[in-house]
């Protein structure tokens, strides 16, 4: 099969790219701007002999996702705002016991109900630390209708391949923005799939780290070695523990995982960096705005050049810290308060001017509005 | 514990943390011997509970086994039910657990009719909390945030179960033992949502709220209040306050959510 080209809106591209992926469950409760996720699964699953349910609410969607990733399907939900604030004490669950999953965010204007309709990207922190405690976590945030099918096929892999849920932090408008996506051969696409205890392991124990990556191989629910999954803090056995040193090193090996390999999972776009005395930093929709931006001021002669994430969590903390000393201004522009600004801060270590351009009123933020600002901290406004 | 039930068990992870007196075992107990009447493949049984005490039942269960969130194991349990249809599943939860936190989802796994087993281990007690009045907290029962007595109206679960579809309903007690069995078999063998609630006792903390500190004397507290359903039709409503009616409420074939979805699959995939 060639290539196809199509007109296609972003959540349609996360639902192709999902099924690509090898998603075959999907629990969901419908909320805006993710809904069309919802509908476009529970269209396509059954063709591929997927299963579709819409559960009572997030929190039961959560607990569907999970349970359907332990018997060994790929597995997946989609929600805004409110409900993923619903669903948090179960991606703990699942961060905790290690079980594969994506959960996409379509952000909306908050807090609670906020905005439903308008764009937002105001869950950056809630989708690195919604959920209680210390735990791993992925967060992926795409810029284009192509960008979501193809980091929502990486959510799948990462979320295999590191045991970990993945979130797909996307707002209003690339969720909701039609652009034309040629979509790869299948044949092309590289899949990871979870990584199975060998058939020579007899005395299966879920987490324990035979092959000294971090990442336990996973058995499924059904296959024939009985074993027990828990939310309670646990040791090698997958049985409860309150000792000190299997806690340390439970917690450990769970951020090892995702630190060990960053250079695996981190993934951004650096643009006219090289002689840049002011850098942009952004994601998402917004980003859109910065690359324009960045290309009307580089035609008027300026230095300025842009950061653009797509691995948001773990933060891309060598993205700043390998700056050259000509970069003095680094202008953060977010749909939010200033979420992202503080991990850059922390990330320049006073090197830089860090500043935060930002919108929280339900408009994106426009290319003019970047100018303006990069001119403003640059003193040539 | 009969060596031929040692299977069912993870008994290197014995002993349970129950406190002596505690029913929860004699309900674990209950689970296995009706699994081991039926003889229900045991590579094929996945067992799912939230939090509580109760639910650390399945931690001690040789099977497929997940303890979930507070008040989630039914929706934990239906996404396997639903991703694997071959497992049988069953849910093993408090009344805490199913009735207050996870009201919701027991009444829309109640009412999809999906192929899951809920055995509620049912103490009128938020017992690992230590001892604050849940949803089925009788009124004027003491706990430990109902110091005066307690004034909210309990739930009768299993009119809760069948009003919201559940298609086996029955209600057995941990007095009754050979009879709470064979109800729990006849759940397991039920094709579609099957509920016991089994009525049990925690001593350290009901009991001790309500002047019944001894296992034995919340045992013949049980066995005075249980009436058949049978006698049970014949005495009025005043007659039968107080009472725990038992026995078999509702049995009905209906169609079975995973069924129905097979049969989606089945449907779209001709259209191709
Ligand atoms: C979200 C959440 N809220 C509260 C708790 C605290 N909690 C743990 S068990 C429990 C009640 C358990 O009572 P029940 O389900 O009746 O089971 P029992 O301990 O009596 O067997 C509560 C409130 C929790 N673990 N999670
Ligand atoms: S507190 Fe109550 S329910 Fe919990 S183990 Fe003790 S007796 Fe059983």
């Amino acid at each position: 099969m060639s290539s196809e080209a199509r007109l296609m809106q972003g959540n349609e591209a996360c639902v192709e790219g999902a099924i690509a992926a090898g998603m075959r469950f999907y629990a969901g409760y419908p909320i805006t701007p993710s809904t069309e996720i919802a509908e476009l699964s529970a269209e396509k699953l059954p063709k591929v002999g997927g299963k579709f349910i819409q559960m009572e609410d997030e929190i039961a969607s959560m607990g569907a996702v999970i349970g359907a990733s332990l018997t060994g399907l790929k597995a997946m939900t989609a929600t805004s705002g409110p409900g993923f604030s619903l669903k948090q004490e179960n991606i703990g669950f699942a961060s905790l016991t290690e079980v594969p999953c994506v959960i996409v965010n379509v952000q909306r204007g908050g807090p609670s109900t906020g905005l439903p309709t308008l764009p937002a990207q105001g869950d950056v922190m809630q989708a690195r630390w919604g959920t209680h405690g210390d735990h791993p976590i992925i967060v992926l945030s795409p810029s284009y209708v192509k960008e979501v099918y193809e980091l929502t096929i990486r959510a799948f892999n990462l979320s295999e391949k590191y045991r970990v849920p993945c979130i797909l932090l996307m707002d209003e408008v690339v969720a909701h923005m039609r652009e034309k996506v040629e979509l790869p051969d299948p044949s092309t696409i590289k899949i990871i799939n979870r990584k199975k205890p060998a058939p020579s392991i007899v005395n299966y124990e879920p987490y324990r780290d035979y092959d000294g990556d971090g990442i336990p191989p996973m058995a499924s629910f059904g296959e024939g070695m009985s074993f027990h999954v828990t939310g309670l803090i646990h040791d090698v056995t997958g049985f409860p523990s309150t000792n000190a040193r299997v806690t340390e090193a439970l917690i450990n090996r769970l951020m090892k995982k995702i630190f060990d390999n960053l250079d695996d999972i981190l993934d951004y776009e650096s643009i006219f960096v090289e002689d840049a005395e002011s850098v942009v930093i952004s994601f998402g929709s917004t980003a859109r705005s910065v690359l324009r931006a960045v290309h009307l001021m580089r035609q008027e002669g300026q230095k300025i050049g842009m950061i653009r994430l797509k691995t948001i969590w773990p933060f891309a903390h060598k993205a700043i810290q390998n700056l050259s000393s000509q970069v003095k201004n680094l202008i953060v522009a977010e749909m939010n308060f200033g979420q992202m600004v503080e991990t850059v801060r922390a990330s320049a270590g006073g090197r830089f001017n860090v500043v935060g351009l930002n919108k929280f009123n339900g408009e994106l933020i426009t290319p003019d509005e970047v100018i303006v600002k990069v001119r403003e901290v640059m003193g040539h406004a | 514990m009969r060596k031929e039930l040692e299977k069912y068990f993870r008994t290197e992870k014995l002993p349970h943390i129950w406190c002596p007196g505690c029913s929860h075992g004699i309900l674990t107990g209950a689970v296995i011997r009706a699994i081991d009447n039926l003889k229900l493949d045991q590579k094929k049984i996945c067992i799912v509970s939230g939090i509580g005490c109760s639910s650390r039942a399945p931690g001690y269960m040789n099977f497929y086994t997940l303890h979930t969130t507070h008040g989630r194991a039914l929706a934990f349990a239906t996404g396997i039910k639903l991703a694997n249809p071959d497992l049988k599943v069953i849910v093993l939860t408090g009344d805490g657990d199913c009735a207050a936190i996870g009201g919701n989802h027991f009444i829309h796994a109640a009412r999809r009719n999906i192929d899951i087993t809920t055995v509620v281990f049912n103490n009128n007690i938020y017992g690992m909390t230590s001892g604050q009045y849940s949803p089925m907290t009788p009124r004027g029962a003491y706990a430990t945030t109902a110091p005066y007595g307690n004034i909210d109206r309990s739930f009768d679960l299993c009119k809760l179960a069948q009003s919201a579809g559940a298609t086996y309903v029955a209600r057995g007690t941990v007095y009754h033992i050979p009879q709470l069995i064979k109800l729990i078999e006849k759940a397991l063998q039920h094709k579609g949502f099957s509920f016991v609630d089994a009525v049990s006792i925690c001593p350290t903390y009901f009991g001790r709220k309500n002047k019944m500190a001894s296992p034995v004397k919340m045992m013949e507290f049980i066995r005075d209040a249980s009436i058949p359903i049978k006698s049970a039709e014949k005495l009025s409503k005043e007659e039968l306050a107080g009472k725990i009616v038992i026995g078999e409420f509702y049995e009905e074939q209906a169609p079975e959510y995973t069924e129905e979805y097979a049969k989606v699959i089945e449907k779209v995939r001709e259209g191709n």
